[in-house]
């Protein structure tokens, strides 16, 4: 497969880890932000063949993971609701909410239907008027122009039964937060290469002056993810902190500009709750007011959701880097992804679920 | 924990009580960890006994004479029709597969039909035609049956149900149990190939090349490995469909506590399939097969094994994938292309696409 198998190149692979041996003298801590980075990690293995000098934490950037409890709460309530179709994207269902999730609710008869663009959800509200279609849009800048699109589409279609649960959030400010958090472990960046393919990558050079941290935009196969390591290796032991990109097949420093047009002309930055971590100014979007007649949370009355998280779980702290799924006292005991207790063990892009998925190896 | 050097998946993922589900989940059909709690945690108490302890595709039931195999399987598949065959003929090819998978001859196909009122007529027909083609094409006949119908909305069109009888010959021993450090691990061609067929005409995607179902009777392949490679030297068969081949062999690790260990990159699957795995997100060692086989097979006689596998037309793709070690007992463990290694555990849920 071509694009894929250059990068998933044993002999490849072997050269790096030479070079990366070869380079890093001192300790240092990385972060990969995205996890995809994390799952390519622990399911190639490259976990545990990088030398024992470098330590990757997982950074924050699995989307439903990062989506409020009480937000899940709203689309579990919104999805009881008689005449509802909840639409969402395959891997939100598993999420606990407070007390359920939402494929327990289609057991015991909620309509969730699980969509792979969020363009089908509007078809569904064009395919059943007498139906009100709520899409569950979360995800980062990734996923942010499409869910742009499918209300800029049901706008154009003046369709009246489609609205959307908007739970979007922003890398860099959620980066400069990990950066300025007391106890901060980070050293150097893997920014999330699909992230910059849209945004590009201008927000990070202030990022990385001010915070004197390097930042090397990576992409997600093992080639990928260890020519960043090398390249992050090789500005700290330099005492450099700039921005380098080593996903340069896909992302280009001004980022996708029909994209990003598109996010403009229907979203507007504003304050996120990140679940586990907490509120970070300018860290997520929602509707311009313009468009606010396709918002879910306005359409019903969903504010007084009161969200209970588990006391074991440590969610927050695997996010941000502090701790590492399997020093949580509640991996594969009373949190599998059967029964989880927090979102990182569900997600296929939770740290959690990379470990128990793939790394229960000696 | 204990001293052992590997933690043993199936204790560190707490298997709860069944009624810790108030309501069936999809993923408990779904092949993977919620299926084998169903099974382990309700079915198997309620029915226990040695045949169905055995936990294998079929039971063996020993007779003055001989030794009886019998499985029996409901079929939902949805879409009805799809590429490289239909719920007709997958419900011959399913109830086939499982009999050769205990090393039998298949002899004859018992069918239930549920019928939905108001379903076409000429679509039963059309279902029906390709059980009778599939039957005769595998040389079972189709020797006795049932029809109900519900009313419209408490089905979904049709649901078919197969039952199979299966001679086993003599000097056949053919189950989980049998696997032992040092065997080998043969899958018979390329993987991935029905479950991605099935979602693409779901999904509405195409592909090019076009992905056909490998749907297909197996018992010919199986008599041919039989005989290529010794009756006693094949010691586990397993047709991987739901949940793949990584649960496959998974509960067979389980099942006669020992470890397996895979080669990525020995891995047999068509470039589309791979493609189109990456595409959807999934991962293809969990997406289900109707047209393969695992053999698992003493290493003295592998090289036979595989050599009889490729020279049925239905193992002309096979390979040898692994081996069974003494080392993590119920776990199974890969080798990834760049040479780092992982678990593959059962499946928690139905398989979902991921988001970015």
């Amino acid at each position: 497969m071509k694009y894929l198998d250059e990068y998933r190149d044993a002999a490849g692979v072997e050269r790096l880890l030479a070079a990366i041996r070869a380079r890093a003298r001192r300790p240092w801590t990385l972060m990969e932000i995205c996890g995809g980075q994390t799952h390519t990690l622990v399911r190639s293995g490259l976990d545990r063949m990088l030398p024992e000098a470098i330590t990757l934490v997982h950074g924050p950037g699995c989307p439903v993971c990062v989506t409020p409890l009480e937000q899940i709460d709203r689309a579990i309530a919104i999805a009881r609701r008689p005449g509802v179709i909840l639409a969402s994207f395959g891997d939100m269902l598993r999420v606990p909410g407070s007390g359920t999730d939402l494929l327990a609710e289609k057991a015991r008869g909620a309509d969730v239907r699980m969509v792979y663009s969020p363009l089908d959800a509007v078809r569904l509200a064009r395919r059943h008027p007498d139906r009100e279609v709520v899409f569950f849009a979360v995800g980062f800048e990734t996923t942010a122009p499409a869910n742009a699109m499918a209300v800029r589409e049901a706008a154009r279609l003046a369709l009246p039964n489609f609205s959307i649960l908007c739970s979007h959030v922003r890398v860099p400010p959620a980066m400069e937060a990990l950066l300025s958090t007391p106890g901060n472990r980070v050293q150097a960046f893997l920014a999330a290469g699909h992230v910059c393919t849209v945004m590009g990558w201008h927000e990070y050079p202030e990022i990385a002056r001010r915070h004197h941290v390097p930042i090397v935009v990576t992409g997600f196969e093992p080639l990928d993810l260890l020519q960043g390591v090398l390249l992050a290796v090789a500005q700290l032991e330099e005492g450099r902190a700039e921005v380098e990109n080593a996903y340069a097949r896909s992302v280009r420093f001004e980022g996708n500009g029909p994209a990003q047009a598109v996010i403009a002309e229907v979203f507007e930055v504003c304050d996120r709750r990140w679940r586990g971590v907490g509120e970070i100014p300018a860290s997520g979007w929602r509707l311009k007011p313009a468009y606010a007649a396709y918002d879910a949370e306005r359409r019903y009355a969903v504010g007084g959701v009161t969200a209970r998280e588990s006391p074991l779980c440590i969610a927050g702290e695997v996010l941000t880097g502090r701790r590492r799924p399997r020093e949580c006292p509640a991996f594969g005991r009373e949190c599998t992804p059967e029964r989880p207790l927090g979102a990182p063990m569900v997600s296929s892009e939770g740290a959690c679920a990379a470990y128990f998925r793939y790394g229960r190896i000696a | 924990m204990s001293a052992r050097p590997l933690p043993d998946p199936a204790a560190l993922a707490c298997p709860l009580p069944i009624a810790d589900y108030p309501h069936v989940l999809l993923a408990h059909g779904g092949g993977g960890r919620l299926s084998q709690q169903l099974i382990e945690g309700l079915f198997g108490p309620a029915f226990a006994n040695p045949a169905l302890d055995e936990r294998h595709d079929g039971a063996v039931l020993a007779l003055e004479g001989g030794r009886l195999a019998v499985t029996t399987d409901a079929f939902v598949v949805s879409p009805r029709f799809f590429p490289g065959g239909d719920i007709g003929s997958l419900a011959v090819h399913g109830t086939v597969n499982d009999l050769a998978m205990c090393g039998a001859t298949p002899l004859a196909l018992t069918v239930s039909f549920v019928l939905e009122e108001g379903l076409e007529m000429a679509e039963l027909e059309r279902i029906v035609r390709s059980m009778a083609g599939a039957a005769r094409a595998a040389g079972v006949p189709i020797v006795a049956g049932d029809t109900k119908v519900v009313d419209r909305g408490k089905g979904d069109g049709v649901f078919v149900t197969t039952t199979g009888l299966g001679r086993v010959p003599a000097g056949v021993d053919v189950a989980p149990r049998r696997a032992r450090p040092g065997d080998r691990v043969l899958v018979s061609g390329g993987i991935a190939q029905h479950g991605v067929a099935i979602l693409s005409v779901r999904e509405g995607l195409e592909f090019d090349g076009g992905i056909v179902s490998d749907s297909a009777p197996l018992h010919g392949l199986v008599a041919s490995l039989l005989a290529g490679a010794g009756p006693p030297h094949v010691h586990v068969l397993r047709d991987p469909t739901r949940g793949g081949v990584a649960s496959a062999l998974g509960e067979i690790a389980q099942a006669a506590r020992v470890g397996i260990r895979i080669d990525e990159a020995a891995i047999p699957i068509a470039e589309p399939v791979r493609a189109a795995c990456e595409i959807l997100g999934l991962d293809p060692l969990y997406v289900a097969n109707e047209g393969r086989c695992l053999a698992i097979v003493a290493s003295e006689a592998a090289d036979a094994a595989l050599a009889a596998l490729r020279a049925h037309p239905q193992g002309a793709g096979a390979a040898a994938i692994g081996e069974v070690v003494s080392a993590h007992p119920g776990a199974l463990v890969m080798r990834s292309r760049v040479g780092g290694e992982r678990l593959v555990d059962l499946l928690t849920g139905e398989p979902l696409p991921r988001i970015c």
